[in-house]
């Protein structure tokens, strides 16, 4: 299969490409940018005039809800909304069930994942069994099974031994964990933002302090054993000033911000919004600010879904006991790019945050263009709209605080390996 | 977003909290109230306004005094009455919230009086059910409680009219009280321009001041002068551990003594929205003194209670059904 995808506006952010370029695929690999290679004949033309083409996205963090949770979402649903939303690879957390600890289950999801054909998977194993944060799984053959990394998902090793042991491990074979900073005591049965509107609405609050602290300690004990760590979903102002320090120390750090938190706020929660409960919670405007600036700075590497399905029925209740989490693969890029507008941040730079950056904190070949890179790509019309509904998204999970909102960036052919596997 | 609680032309349609609640519509439950403080007093205790409508009360959280309240106040108005402890019913056999309503509704409830355990949950009953279906909150976690601020504003308003010159202290564990957030708000709403909070900083909520509060963690600095003091009551759960040390340094702290209240000003009133631990937040001696309006708040909140049914059922009583004679029993 060769295509040729003509005419569009090429935005590759590795190569520094932000141009129109034709490009020319073959055998699931980019072959040529510009012009075609010597005896190069299509079997298949895009048009892609007034479109943007770009590496697919990868995502940092998805939920994919196999196995165990096929009621919430499945892995065919999860992987077809992938693609609608352009991502062509993502990191799944390990909080499934089970629990994402044994190689076995690792090798199943990647091999049911890769006979679908749709978005390439990439899971993060569980660092501790059961995810209980006392004994480490075993690692290593974790990795052999595909792991890129390892993950606690949302529950915190609340042993700072067992913390240590742990980045000890990983440092030795230069594993990346992949850690949400939460201080479990201070953030217990908290369901928003510890301000003004959790104390409006009497619900209870998860402080600030909840991420410094925990951050204070990962930041430290990786400084200790210098392990590489990627901190999933910041969500305060004091959570990116600690990042930056650290970064300035030379640490090994790299951080991910929710494209949730970079356009809500604790106020969106409005009248107990159940679609607003989400981990981390919803903070202060001046939280949002703080992210998008580190964002824009570096101090934030990468934009994340946080992709979290959840079935109706678990949203179907009062703020607190309505289940965590907002569907996002299908928003991710457009998000990104309504952070960009505002923030008059220009596309290659915004892209870069959902595709290169990402791809070099997973270690995964992806999020470019260059030549002999997999084709996977989307292509995509910036300005025009599309309307968030439960109609409209392949996600199983339709619950989403932008809900019924038009957001610019609509999806119009993603490709992997060089087939065409979605089409808007 | 719209406000929940008003339909298209501003008219109350379901009461869930005092926040959000125009002045206009405070005062117009308040005014109501007073004509049916005098059905009470009556021989036939019994208006008709609510005559062929069902009541039901959905309490998803025990309760006894709010619910006898809301049960007389409903029957006055000539309501059929139902009333549910789901707690100890339906959800304990894992029906969903949504299902015990839906039940309800299709056996013809046409007003839902409902208490719960969670921040929101009123609002989330008020946001799926029918449009002629009005629901009344009667305390939500650490939400909101509008009856009983209602009620206290009303008592107040009885003995201390010139809200516009009151200064009020709000006394205890702010922090997890839906009575505090909702005095609060209709304190502020209808003007009284001091409105204070005093307790140890493990009983307020992050970010009090922004509800318009002036913040005490001295009882003596924060009686001082003030013409009302509203006591709130302490759970047993939160008197040991890591909130409070005891129940007996929280009554040497924070316990209203006369001696405390002496520091009020001389025609300060107390209020207390039951049941009250003796002791604890209040010494006897001034539950049950002079300057103590604890059981009148008692029987103005079945008038309250009264208006709100009214109001939410579009039946304002006239003249002659509120508070004049004449009440037609059934």
């Amino acid at each position: 299969m060769k295509i040729h995808i003509k005419n569009g506006r090429v935005i590759d952010p590795k190569n520094n490409i932000d141009k129109k370029l034709d490009l020319f695929i073959a055998a699931g690999k980019i072959v040529a940018l510009g012009t075609a290679p010597d005896g190069f004949t299509a079997s298949q033309t895009i048009d892609a005039s007034n479109l943007i083409v770009c590496p697919g996205l990868v995502d940092l963090s998805a939920r994919l809800r196999e196995p165990g949770q096929e009621y919430k979402a499945t892995l065919i649903s999860e992987l077809q909304a992938a693609v609608a939303g352009g991502v062509t690879s993502l990191a799944c957390q390990p909080d499934t069930d089970p629990v994402l600890d044994e190689p076995g289950l690792v090798e199943m999801l990647k091999h049911r994942a890769k006979q679908l054909n749709l978005a390439h998977v990439y899971p993060l194993g569980a660092l501790t069994r059961q995810l209980e944060g006392k004994i480490l799984s075993e690692m290593g053959e974790l990795r052999a099974a595909g792991c890129v990394g390892f993950s606690q998902a949302n529950v915190a090793i609340t042993d700072t031994q067992v913390l240590w042991r742990a980045m000890e491990y990983a440092a030795t074979f230069g594993f990346t964990l992949f850690l949400h900073a939460e201080e479990p005591f201070l953030a217990k049965d908290g369901v928003a933002h510890d301000g003004e509107v959790a104390s409006r609405l009497g619900l209870k609050g998860i402080p600030s302090a909840a991420e410094a602290l925990a951050l204070a300690a990962i930041l430290r004990i990786a400084k200790e054993t210098g392990a590489n760590v990627h901190i999933s979903r910041l969500s305060t102002a004091e959570g990116v000033n600690m990042i930056r320090d650290a970064k300035k120390q030379g640490l090994k750090i790299s951080c991910d911000v929710s494209a949730n938190q970079l356009h809500l706020t604790e106020h969106d929660i409005a009248y107990f919004d159940a679609n607003c409960h989400l981990k981390p919670p919803l903070r202060s405007q001046r939280d949002k600010e703080a992210l998008s600036a580190g964002l824009k700075d570096g101090t934030i590497d990468a934009i994340c879904s946080d992709h979290t399905p959840v079935d109706d029925d678990a949203k179907l209740a009062p703020f607190a006991e309505a289940e965590v989490g907002a569907t996002g693969l299908e928003l991710l890029l457009s998000l990104t790019l309504k952070w960009a507008k505002q923030e008059k941040i220009d596309l290659l730079q915004a892209i870069k945050c959902v595709t290169q950056v990402s791809a070099d904190i997973l270690g995964i070949p992806a999020g470019d263009l260059s030549v002999n890179s997999n084709a996977d790509i989307c292509i995509f019309a910036a300005d025009e709209y599309w309307r968030v509904s439960s109609t409209t998204l392949k996600s199983q999970g339709k619950n989403s605080p932008f809900t019924d909102l038009e957001l610019a960036g609509k999806v119009k052919i993603t490709l992997v390996n060089g087939q065409v596997v979605y089409q808007g | 977003m719209n406000n929940p609680q008003l339909d298209t032309d501003g008219r109350l349609r379901h009461l869930l909290s005092i926040e959000g609640l125009p002045k206009k519509i405070l005062n117009q439950i308040l005014d109501t109230a007073e004509s049916f403080v005098g059905v009470a007093e009556r021989e036939v205790k019994k208006v008709p306004l609510l005559r062929g409508k069902t009541v039901c009360n959905l309490f998803f959280e025990n309760s006894t005094r709010t619910r006898t309240t809301f049960e007389i106040a409903a029957k006055r108005l000539s309501a059929d009455v139902i009333s549910l402890n789901v707690g100890t019913s339906s959800q304990s056999k894992g029906e969903t919230i949504l299902d015990t309503v839906d039940n309800l509704i299709a056996m013809h409830a046409d007003m839902f009086v409902v208490r719960h355990s969670q921040s929101g949950a009123a609002h989330f009953i008020a946001k799926h059910v029918p449009d002629h279906i009005h629901v009344i909150n009667a305390g939500d976690g650490r939400h909101s409680h509008p009856t009983q601020g209602l009620l206290d504003l009303f008592t107040i308003r009885k003995y201390k009219p010139e809200l516009h010159n009151l200064r009020v202290a709000i006394v205890g564990d702010v922090l997890h009280s839906r009575v505090a957030r909702s005095e609060i708000h209709a304190l502020t709403t209808l003007g009284v321009p001091e409105v204070r909070v005093i307790a140890p900083k493990t009983l307020l909520p992050a970010q009090v001041e922004k509800l318009g509060v002036h913040v005490f963690h001295d009882i003596k600095a924060g009686l001082k002068d003030v013409d009302v003091v509203m006591m709130l009551r302490l759970q047993n759960e939160r008197m040991n551990g890591a909130m409070l040390p005891s129940a007996q340094e929280y009554f040497k702290t924070y316990g209203l003594t006369q001696e405390k209240l002496s520091l009020a000003k001389p025609d300060a009133i107390v209020l207390h929205p039951g049941p009250m631990n003796r002791g604890v937040e209040i010494d006897s001696s001034v539950a049950d003194g002079a300057q103590s309006v604890i059981l009148p708040q008692v029987t103005y909140g079945i008038a309250i209670r009264m208006a709100v049914m009214a109001i939410l059922s579009g039946g304002q009583p006239s003249a002659s059904q509120g508070s004049t004679s004449q009440g037609t029993g059934s």
